[in-house]
This record gives structure tokens, C-alpha cells and sequence, in this order.
């Protein structure tokens, strides 16, 4: 175990390296010279020198890689463009905010999508196994930010229960779990929770109709088991590759809730990078992305240990 | 040999190819959802196509007067949008930019991606590790993160937009194809034609292509779907497509803001990307039962 661990852990560090590396290449990709992108139109002389300090944007591309990401490692991402502060703290106030978006909408995913796909495998080609099927079609096909939309007109426009767009009281930055609170979360978390829903659902229903078709199955049967109890071993089976997506869909939906984020307004990273696009204020745009891509590799790997240590036969892989 | 063999099409297809491809049709012909579905998706095709003489009013030319008119308004059947515009038409005219920027983008990398995936499963060894470590790097990224980072930076645009939804595409494509590829490679007719003395572009030509090409494409197929979503997303932000082109995303994103005044005008283009979307989806489906592959 303590093998398999380091060893992907060896495995995933190359990857980090990786993906600083796209995220360094950002800033170069886009049109013009890199300075002119970063600094506003009006910038003056001095901010100009300053900033072509700080990038180094005089010095070949490796020795600038090293420059940045060594600044990176120390928690130093630059500073915005629009607002004139530190991208990481401005970063890490909206990651918070998203976590709450993304953790909710991926309970009620895994709830509703567990539920669903293990009923439609336990009793295959019966009408709820065709639901639960339609609903998971629907569920990848909807686009989301659409979705938002309908949900926001429903439930808002036309009836008025809950808020359309916000965060609630306090802004971006006083996140409780108050009513108050609460109201502003249930759209977008249910709009986000489509997604994981529909993938889970598909692969619990794949995954239940697989183990019952198992020969430890006929034997459980043979030996007198009632459904209750096999149940329990199927779930049993199941819970690894299920939870293993359940960590991923929560990282999916970490890194692609701009979208939804910006039909609610939600404070979240989706929100900052909107506004970081909008402005073009690529060290916002930058160290966001960084941040949520080392957050999707680092959950990545935790989930690859976790369902190694759940199923031990995987670390033979 | 046609009309005796018919019945025993499943018997005839291990070694006929042409027995096989009318095993499929006939497959999929049979599977009611997948042929409403390419219907739908046809349709959609085919009002791109001919959006000049479908659509009844000009997708350009609006009156304020005209604005935001509700969605059965004399002679504006589905409304007019913020700028007066007939909404019918738009949506017909939408077709052609939302159908191009979601589905030109899952062909190019279906091209690239395919021949680094073969490429790496046929060459095996650390050619395969270099390149299959390298598109590990892009996998870090969740698609839609990477597709806004890369838009993102590069700015808005309709090419920049393509381009970077096809880097987004490429990997997963490329890892399909891999697989695939490297479980082609251990049969042993290609050990034959190895041994007899055939070149590898030879070989992956003859032997390889036809094997691989079929699970490639199909699962190309069900990226179109994801690629259409996202295409729209893209605009939906103000990437990708800008004023006054028609495109769905870009028709959502400004109408959002008469939200309040005509909801069900506003939440129109986005029943559009949805037929399109699960359209595709379950053509993908029906197609990947039809020719019998697992995923």
C-alpha cells in the first residue's frame, strides 16, 4: 500500500510539472507582446519596468518558467491587473465559495444518481431502469448553463422562491449556513448536480448489473441469501469504482463551474475567471487555473489511493 | 449472394466486411430511439444548410419597435429578440455556427488524435510513454477548465475558439486510440505481417486502420455532444462567436438579460443546443450498439 502511494505520488509530480507548464504557456499564447496583455493600456513607465522585473519577460522562457513557478511554490501568483491585489488570496476567498457550491451539488448528484442507478441495475429492463436510463442521457446531453437558466425562471421569475443570482448576505465573503444562505445555494447546487447525477446513475447501473451476473452471486443465492442481504454485498462491490467517481465528478465540477457560476453570480473561482476573461487580466485568469488544475490532479490522486486502500486488488495494476 | 445470406448475416460477418457493415444498418435501423435521434440530428443538418431558404425573415435586420416581442407575435412566430430580430429565423441561422463550432472541432482532433493514439500504440515501448505521458498532462485539466483557459488567453474568436476546443478533444481521442490500437497489435496476424517482411506504415495501413477506426470513430461520435455544449458555453461567456453572428450560446448570453421581461423568449436557443446535444448523444449510442463495441 505504502508502495503503491509513493509510486503515484512519483507518478504525479511530473504531471504538476506539467500543467504549470500550460499555465505558464497562457500568458505567451495569447496575442501581442506578453507585457502589453498585462498591463493596462494607461500603465506608466515605472509599472512597466516593475512588472518586467517581476515576469523577467527579458529572459529566455525556461529561466522565466523557473522564476514563476518558484514564485508559485511560495504562494506568490502575481497580482491582478483590475483590482491591484495578490491573485492567491483573491483566489483562495473564491475557491472556498466554490467547494460549497461543488461539495453540495455533488452529494445531491451522488444521492439522487446512486439511488437511481442502483434500482435500475437491481431490476434491469424494468420502466424504472429505462427512467433512470433517459434521465442519464438527459442528464449529460442538458447543457447546464441552460439549465440554470430555466431553473432560475421557474423557481424565480415565476415563483419567486428562491434568489436568482448571489450569494446571499455578507457578499462574496461570509459564507453560513443559514437560511439566509441556503437560499442563495439551491439553484445553482441542483443545476450542478445534473451532471454528476447522470454520470453516477450510468455507472452504478453499469457496475450493479455487472456484479449480480457474478458468480459469488448464483452462490450467495444458492446458499439461501434473500435479496436483503445480497444487496449488501453488491453495495459492498460497488462502493470503490462508485465513490472513485464521485471524487472525480467533484473535481470536474470544481474546475467547469464557470459556467453555472456566472448564470447565478456566484463568488466563486468560475466567477473570478469570467471577470479575469472579461478584463483580460491574464494573471487572474492564470492563477486560478493553476490552482483549480493542482486541485483536480491533487484530488485525483487522493482518489486513487483511497480506492486502492478500498480494493486492494487494484494496487496489482 | 445477396438475398439468401440475409438471415444469416451474424454467421457471414466474422469474414465478410461487407456482411458486417449491413449487420450494423440493419442493427441500427431496428433501434427506434437512434434512428429518431439521427433524424433529429439530419434535421438540424439540413436546416443549416438550406437556413437562406427556410428561414422567413432576414436573421440581421430588426426594428425596435419589434423588441422582445413574445413568442407568438404576429408574424413572429417564436418572438423577436433584444434587437427585434425574428427569433425563428435566428434560431434556423444558428444552426450553421453552433453545428460548425461544435462538431468541426471533434473531426480535427479525430484526425490528430487518431494518428498520435495509433501512432503510440503501434510503436509501443517509450515512444508510447513519452507520448502518452505528455497527453496526461492535458487530462489533468477538466475539459471545460482547459477549453476557457485556452480561449481564455488566446481571446474571443471564432477560430480561437475552435482551436481551443480541438486541444481539447485530442487527448481522450488519442487515448482511445491508444488502447485500442495496442490491442490490435497483439494479434497475431500482425505478427505474420511482420514477419513477412511488411513495413509498419504498411501494416498499420492494412492490418491496423480497419480494425481501429470503427471504436475511434464512434467514440468520436460521442464527443460531439460534449463539444456542441461546450461551443455554446464558449460564447455563452462572450468567447468563441461574437455580435451579430447567429449562434445559440451567443443568442443565450445576450437575451439573459431580458430575463425578467419575455423568460421563455430568453431560455429559447437553449432547447436548441439540447435537441442537438442528446440528439448526437443517442445517435453515438445507438451506433456504438449497432456495430457492437465495448466501452
Amino acid at each position: 500500500m505504502l508502495i503503491f502511494t509513493l509510486r503515484r505520488i512519483a507518478y504525479t509530480i511530473p504531471i504538476m510539472l506539467g500543467v504549470s507548464l500550460v499555465c505558464f504557456a497562457l500568458v505567451h499564447i495569447s496575442p501581442g507582446d506578453p507585457l502589453v496583455s498585462i498591463l493596462p493600456p494607461d500603465a506608466s513607465v515605472d509599472l512597466q519596468q516593475q512588472l518586467m522585473a517581476i515576469y523577467g519577460f527579458d529572459r529566455s522562457y525556461p529561466e522565466q518558467f523557473i522564476r514563476w513557478l518558484s514564485r508559485a511554490l511560495q504562494g506568490d501568483l502575481g497580482n491582478s491587473i483590475a483590482t491591484g491585489r495578490p491573485v492567491t488570496s483573491e483566489v483562495m476567498n473564491a475557491v472556498g465559495n466554490t467547494l460549497i457550491l461543488a461539495v453540495t451539488a455533488t452529494i445531491i448528484g451522488f444521492t439522487f444518481g446512486g439511488l437511481f442507478g442502483f434500482v435500475a441495475g437491481f431490476f434491469r429492463d424494468s420502466w424504472i431502469d429505462k427512467l433512470a436510463s433517459t434521465l442519464a442521457v438527459v442528464g449529460v446531453s442538458v447543457p447546464h448553463y441552460w439549465l440554470g437558466m430555466v431553473l432560475v425562471i421557474v423557481f424565480s421569475v415565476e415563483l419567486g422562491w428562491f434568489p436568482a443570482t448571489g450569494a446571499g448576505p455578507g457578499g462574496s465573503s461570509q459564507w453560513s449556513w443559514d437560511w439566509d444562505h441556503l437560499r442563495h445555494l439551491v439553484l445553482p447546487a441542483v443545476t450542478m448536480s445534473v451532471i454528476p447525477m447522470g454520470i453516477v446513475a450510468r455507472t452504478v447501473r453499469a457496475l450493479v448489473a455487472d456484479i449480480l451476473q457474478q458468480e459469488f452471486v448464483t452462490g450467495l443465492r444458492a446458499k439461501g441469501l434473500l435479496d436483503r442481504g445480497v444487496l449488501a454485498h453488491v453495495i459492498k462491490n460497488a462502493a470503490p469504482t462508485a465513490l472513485a467517481v464521485m471524487g472525480l465528478q467533484l473535481g470536474y465540477l470544481l474546475g467547469g463551474s464557470i459556467l453555472i457560476e456566472t448564470v447565478f453570480s456566484w463568488p466563486g473561482t468560475g466567477f473570478l475567471l469570467g471577470q479575469a476573461i472579461f478584463q483580460r487580466d491574464l494573471p487572474l485568469l492564470q492563477g486560478t487555473i493553476l490552482v483549480l488544475a493542482m486541485f483536480f490532479v491533487i484530488l485525483n490522486l487522493v482518489v486513487d489511493v483511497v480506492q486502492s486502500a478500498l480494493d486492494p486488488r487494484l494496487q496489482r495494476g | 449472394m445477396a438475398v439468401a445470406q440475409t438471415d444469416f448475416d451474424t454467421l457471414a460477418t466474422a469474414d465478410k466486411p461487407q456482411g458486417y457493415w449491413r449487420g450494423v444498418g440493419r442493427r441500427f435501423l431496428r433501434d427506434k430511439v437512434a434512428v429518431a435521434a439521427a433524424c433529429v440530428a439530419g434535421g438540424m443538418i439540413l436546416m443549416a444548410v438550406f437556413a437562406p431558404w427556410v428561414a422567413p425573415q432576414d436573421p440581421f435586420q430588426g426594428t425596435m419597435i419589434r423588441r422582445l416581442s413574445p413568442i407568438g407575435s404576429e408574424g413572429y412566430p417564436l418572438g423577436a429578440d433584444e434587437l427585434g430580430r425574428d427569433m425563428l429565423s435566428r434560431l434556423i441561422y444558428g444552426a450553421r455556427l453552433s453545428l460548425f463550432m461544435g462538431v468541426t472541432p471533434v473531426l480535427i482532433a479525430f484526425l490528430i488524435g487518431s494518428a498520435i493514439g495509433i501512432a503510440a500504440g503501434y510503436a509501443g515501448g517509450w515512444v508510447n510513454s513519452i507520448i502518452m505521458r505528455v497527453l496526461d498532462v492535458f487530462y489533468a485539466f477538466p475539459s471545460v477548465l482547459l477549453a476557457i483557459a485556452i480561449s481564455g488567453a488566446l481571446g474571443a474568436g471564432i477560430l480561437n475558439g475552435l482551436l481551443s476546443l480541438t486541444v481539447v478533444f485530442i487527448p481522450p481521442i488519442a487515448r482511445v486510440a491508444e488502447s485500442v490500437t495496442t490491442s490490435v497489435r497483439k494479434l497475431e496476424y500482425i505478427e505474420a505481417a511482420v514477419a513477412s517482411g511488411a513495413s509498419a506504415f504498411t501494416i498499420v495501413r492494412v492490418h491496423v486502420l480497419g480494425n481501429v477506426l470503427g471504436p475511434i470513430f464512434v467514440y468520436a461520435t460521442s464527443l460531439i455532444s460534449v463539444s456542441m455544449i461546450l461551443a455554446a458555453g464558449l460564447s455563452f461567456l462572450g468567447l468563441g462567436v461574437s455580435p451579430p453572428n447567429p449562434e445559440w450560446g451567443l443568442m443565450l448570453n445576450t437575451l439573459r438579460n431580458a430575463i425578467y421581461v419575455q423568460p421563455w423568449l430568453a431560455a429559447l436557443p437553449g432547447v436548441m443546443i439540447f435537441l442537438t446535444s442528446i440528439s448526437f448523444n443517442m445517435l453515438s449510442d445507438g451506433l456504438r450498439s449497432a456495430m457492437d463495441i465495448k466501452q
